[in-house]
Parts: structure tokens; sequence; C-alpha cells
């Protein structure tokens, strides 16, 4: 019991330092690190995505980026159709974020149903090449369509709206990322706790023992894929309003392996590891990015050290082992 | 002259596909040996084309810069399987995707800090430049070239495999490996060597390559995506499969980029044709892996079966 009361003091000091942070900076009046922490934000909720079918279902994706790009691309594409007016499928184009993300979620829900009912018919290595190919795939079909920016992505006049709220100052659009990052991972701790996400991580330490139950392993799995990719789509079109840009190289498979790399180094598994590993990775960048451009291989030695010496994550070195190894 | 360019195509895309098969031989047979996925599998192509490109241009022979290139990505393959993959068999495919990662960070930055930031350019050897006259269509000299390297590797491939002791070994290991062990084989060396040929395999695939695109930090990625793609389609762990896949990736991608924009020039405009043609172009060997998924979720050679 104390290893989980320490796990909840973790998570929270995690999720209140996320939003004492920028407010701090927006006393001293330091705006380039609220959009740091916003990018932590945005960055963290994809990951919470990917933790979900990586760290309770045990499916390793190595094309989550896709899910990323895609929101990212929905909310470009209809904020464009918004500007010039000009209808996209028969329907208006919208510049308000309480209609983008329900339509980022839908189509990245979509994309992973189809991805997942293909992939998840393997699994192992086979599932980790299929998910890569598959965001390969669409990557390369964002790069060679020229309607929407082609390789050169698809820039953002202006930020897209939130009732109440001016997101084209960093503050308010660091709340409107924290506050939804605060949701889906009060959503996923309820998940995780229902029948549906005890049913998955029970597939995950044991499918034959799941399915003699009476747990049907594909459909749950595939259920999970899809709520995956919806909350990591939902992250893109939060990521393209705060860069402004929604570009081919959200989707790229580097994206993908980013997103793992921060679940591991957070914690697999573990509900607020995603925050931990986006807070490391964004910190990593921004301390040694500054010192030498080589910064790359330095996150290259200290990932094989974390896999070689040091599993568990940051939460797993501040709380202890998982309750579930 | 469509027919002559159909043929040219054609033979673009069985170059293309040998090459390939250079880059999935090494990663089906790392998979079904050690049960590993290397996804810096691309770096040691991409380590080969450098050091095939340097060697080139230190002693200003093509052929000794792709022997530097093969014997480099084989060096630097043994180097690694001892310092870091060797710790990685145990673990589960999580663990080596994430350590494969990490290898592929630290070696395309440790490339840009020895190399340069800049792309480098390799020469096609003079014996081999200008093209030769086929009948229908003048084709690369370079190019008739590497189909007959990427024929002559398979076939040694094959050789190796099928005929020698060391075939037998790396077969048995495929199969069990505490019994080869037990009847005693040293399964660490063994698996070192299996890794150092699978890396010279990609050194070879990147220094060949190498003199017809530029040598670049990240040309392996795409590589290693599209021999993913080949191995999914071949089946994991079958050199024959490979093969086969490696083909049918390599004749279909070039084919489906050469014939898509012309075939929908035929209904739509131009530039709309042009542009949708690309886009599904590149989408297609996907099409494909998908289709092999539904039908046959192994591969079409499952070495396992």
């Amino acid at each position: 019991m104390r290893d989980i009361h320490k796990e909840t003091v973790v998570n929270l000091a995690l999720g209140l330092g996320l939003l004492l942070v920028p407010l701090w900076a927006l006393w001293a009046d330091q705006p380039f690190t609220i959009t740091l922490a916003t990018r932590i934000a945005i960055l963290a909720l994809a990951g919470v995505g990917l933790n979900l079918i990586l760290g309770f279902g045990g499916m390793v994706s190595f094309g989550h980026a896709v899910f990323f790009g895609v929101g990212g691309y929905v909310a470009g594409i209809l904020s464009q159709h918004a500007t010039s007016g000009v209808p996209v499928l028969g329907l208006p184009g919208s510049n308000q974020m309480l209609v983008i993300w329900p339509v980022a979620m839908l189509v990245a829900g979509l994309l992973a149903a189809a991805i997942g009912a293909l992939s998840l018919r393997t699994e192992g290595i086979f599932f980790i090449m299929i998910t890569l190919a598959f965001a390969q795939m669409v990557y390369y079909f964002a790069i060679s369509w020229p309607a929407y920016g082609g390789e050169d992505g698809l820039p953002l006049v202006l930020r897209n709206r939130f009732p109440g709220l001016n997101t084209m100052r960093p503050w308010h659009l660091f709340v409107v990322a924290w506050g939804v990052l605060m949701v889906v991972l009060g959503l996923m701790a309820a998940l995780r706790a229902s029948r549906f996400g005890a049913a998955l991580m029970a597939i995950r330490q044991n499918p034959e023992r799941a399915a003699a139950v009476g747990i049907n392993p594909y459909g749950v799995k595939l259920v999970a894929f899809v709520i995956s990719g919806m909350v990591t789509g939902l992250a893109g079109a939060l990521m393209a309003d705060l860069s402004r840009f929604a570009s081919p190289a959200m989707m790229a498979w580097t994206m993908s392996g980013e997103l793992i790399v921060i679940i591991i180094l957070g914690g697999t598994g573990r509900l607020f590891g995603p925050l931990a590993g986006a807070a490391i990775l964004v910190g990593f960048e921004v301390t040694f990015g500054g010192m030498t451009e080589h910064w790359k291989l330095w996150l290259g030695l200290v990932l094989l050290a974390v896999v070689l010496f040091a599993r568990g994550g940051l939460i797993g070195a501040l709380a202890g082992r998982a309750r579930h190894g | 002259m469509t027919l002559a360019l159909i043929f040219e195509q054609m033979l673009n895309g069985v170059q293309f596909g040998l090459m390939l098969f250079l880059m999935s031989a090494g990663l089906t047979l790392v998979f079904g040996v050690m049960g590993l996925i290397n996804l810096a599998h691309g770096s040691l192509y991409m380590l080969g084309a450098f050091f095939c490109a340097a060697g080139a241009a230190a002693t200003g022979n093509f052929w000794l810069g792709l022997v530097a290139g093969t014997a480099a990505a084989a060096a630097a393959g043994a180097l690694i399987e001892v310092s870091v993959i060797r710790r990685l068999y145990t673990r589960d495919h999580l663990d080596q995707v994430l350590a494969t990662f990490a290898l592929i960070l630290i070696l395309s930055e440790g490339t840009k800090m020895v190399f340069g930031p800049f792309p480098l350019y390799l020469n096609v050897p003079p014996i081999l430049s200008g093209t030769v006259d086929l009948g229908l269509t003048p084709y690369s000299v370079y190019r008739l070239a590497l189909i007959g390297f990427g024929l002559a590797v398979a076939l040694g491939l094959w050789l190796l495999i099928g005929k020698t002791r060391l075939g037998i070994r790396i077969r048995a290991g495929e199969n069990d490996r505490e019994m080869i062990a037990a009847l005693g084989v040293n399964i660490r060396a063994l698996y070192t060597l299996v890794f150092a040929l699978g890396a010279a395999l990609a050194g070879l695939a990147g220094a060949l390559v190498g003199a017809v695109q530029s040598v670049q930090v990240g040309m392996g990625e795409p590589v290693l995506i599209l021999a993913f793609v080949v191995i999914v389609i071949g089946g994991i762990g079958s050199i024959k499969g490979a093969m086969v896949g490696a083909l049918i990736v390599g004749v279909i991608d070039t084919m489906g980029r050469f014939l898509l924009p012309r075939i929908f020039a035929s209904f739509m405009e131009a530039s709309d044709a042009s542009g949708l043609g690309a886009a599904l172009a590149s989408m297609l060997i996907y099409v494909v892996m998908a289709l092999v998924l539904i039908l046959r979720p192994k591969g079409l050679f499952p070495a396992h079966a």
C-alpha cells in the first residue's frame, strides 16, 4: 500500500509542477518557458494515448506518430477551410477547438480502427514492423499529396479558438493543454480501474487465460488501440495549434520512436509516466540542445543506459516497482 | 517507345528489389536466429555508404571503397553485437526496439560528427559508367552490375546457408539453440558472426546504392522500413521469403510510381493526375503488405510454419 501512496504523491507533484512552473513563468514574464510547458503537456498527452496500449496492453506500436500527425492535419485543414470559406467534403471548416477536437479524434479513431484491425492479426515483432509500415504509408501520402502543402506542411495562420480564452497568448493555450491532459488522465485512471482495463491487463499477462474466462482478446485490444489512437490524435490537434503548423514530420517514424521513449523514460504502464517522460525529454533537449548540436548522441547514450541498466523509468525510481510487473 | 520505357522501369524495379534483398536478408537472419528486431540495421547500411565514399575518395578506387564500406559495416556490427545487442536476446521486443532506436541516434550523430553534416558523393567506377544497349533500350551499366551483384550475393548466401557447415549451424541455431550449444557449438561466437554477416550485407547494399544516390545521414531508415515490409510479406526468418518479398516490393514500387500517374492522366487533368498518382503510388506496397497480411498473416514463406 505504501508504494501506491508514494506513486499518488509523485503523480500529484508532477501534475501540479506542470501547472506551477508556467505560473511562475507568467509572473516572471518568461513566455518561452510557458511554451515549453505546453509542449510537455501535449507530448505527454500523446504519450498517454500510446501508454494505454503499450503500457497497460503490452502492444508495442511503433507507428503512433501517424495518429499524432493526422490530428494535426485535421486541425490545420479545418482551420484553412474556415479561413477560405470553402467547404471540405461538403462540410464547412472550423476554427473552434471544441469542433476540431472531436473531428480529430474521430478521424484518428477511424484510421486506428483500420490499422489496428489489420495489425492486431499479428503480434510481437510483426506488430512492431506493421504499425511502423502503415504509419510510413500515411507519411508518404502526406508528403506526396500536394493539396495540403505536401512536403512543406500546412501552416495555420491563426491558432484555433477556445471559448472565453485568447489562444494566441501562451498562458491561455497552456491552460487549455494542461486542462485537456488532466481530464484525459482522469478518464484513463477510470478506464484502467474499469472491467475493460482489467481485461486489457489480463490479456497482456496471459492471453490464453483471458480467453478462457470469456474475454475476447482481439476485440478488447482493438478497442484499446482505437481509444489510444484517438487520444494521440487529440494531442496532434493541440500540437498543430501550438506550433501553428501541421507537417509530415509529425508522423515521421522518429516521432513514433520519441513517443515510445517518453513512455519508457517516465515508466511503462504508469499513469503519469508519459508526463514525467515528456518533461525529461523536453528538458534534455533544451538543456543539452543549447550546449551541443550533437545532443541526440547523448540522448541515445542515456536511453541505452536506461534500457540496459535502469528499467522502470523515473516513476519507477521515485515510487518503486509497479503493482503489476 | 513505351514498351522500352516499361522494360527499363522493370529493370530498375528488379535492381531496387535486389538491393532491398541485401538489407532484408540480414534483418531476417538476425531475427530468425537470435529472435531480435534490429532497428539499427539501417545505420549499418548508412555506415557502409559513408565508409565506401570516404574510402573511394581517399584511394581514388571505387573497389577499395566498396571493400572498406563492407568491412566497416561488418566490424561495426560485430562491435555493436558484443557491446549491446548480446544483452538484448533475452529481453522483450520493447527493450530491443528502444535500445536499437538509441543506437540509431548514436550512430547517426556519430556519423555527422566524423564525416560532417553535408552529403558525400560517390562516383560510379569508370569501368561501369555509361550505358549498354539492351536491344529495346540503352541501360545504365552500373545498374545492370547492381543486378548482377545482387544475384551473385543471393547465390553466395544460398550456398553458405544451404551447403556449408556454418550454414548448418546457423539453421540449427534457428531451430534449437540449447541443443546446438550442447553439441559444442560456440553459440556466442555464432551469434556475433551472424550479426556481422547481416551488417556486412547491409553495408554492401549501402555502398553500392551510394553511387546512385547521395550519401547522407538518415539514408538508412527509409530503406530499413521498406525491408520491414519485405520481411512481413516474405515471412520472418526466411531468406527465400526475403528474396521474393524484395522483388515484389522493388518492382511494384517502381512500376507504381511510373505507371499510376500515367494511368490517371488518361482520364483526369494532368496536374491532378501526377499528384494523385504519385501519392497513391507511394502507398502501393503497403497495400500489398496489408493484402498479404489478410491472406497469409505469417507471410508468404513462414520459416517456422
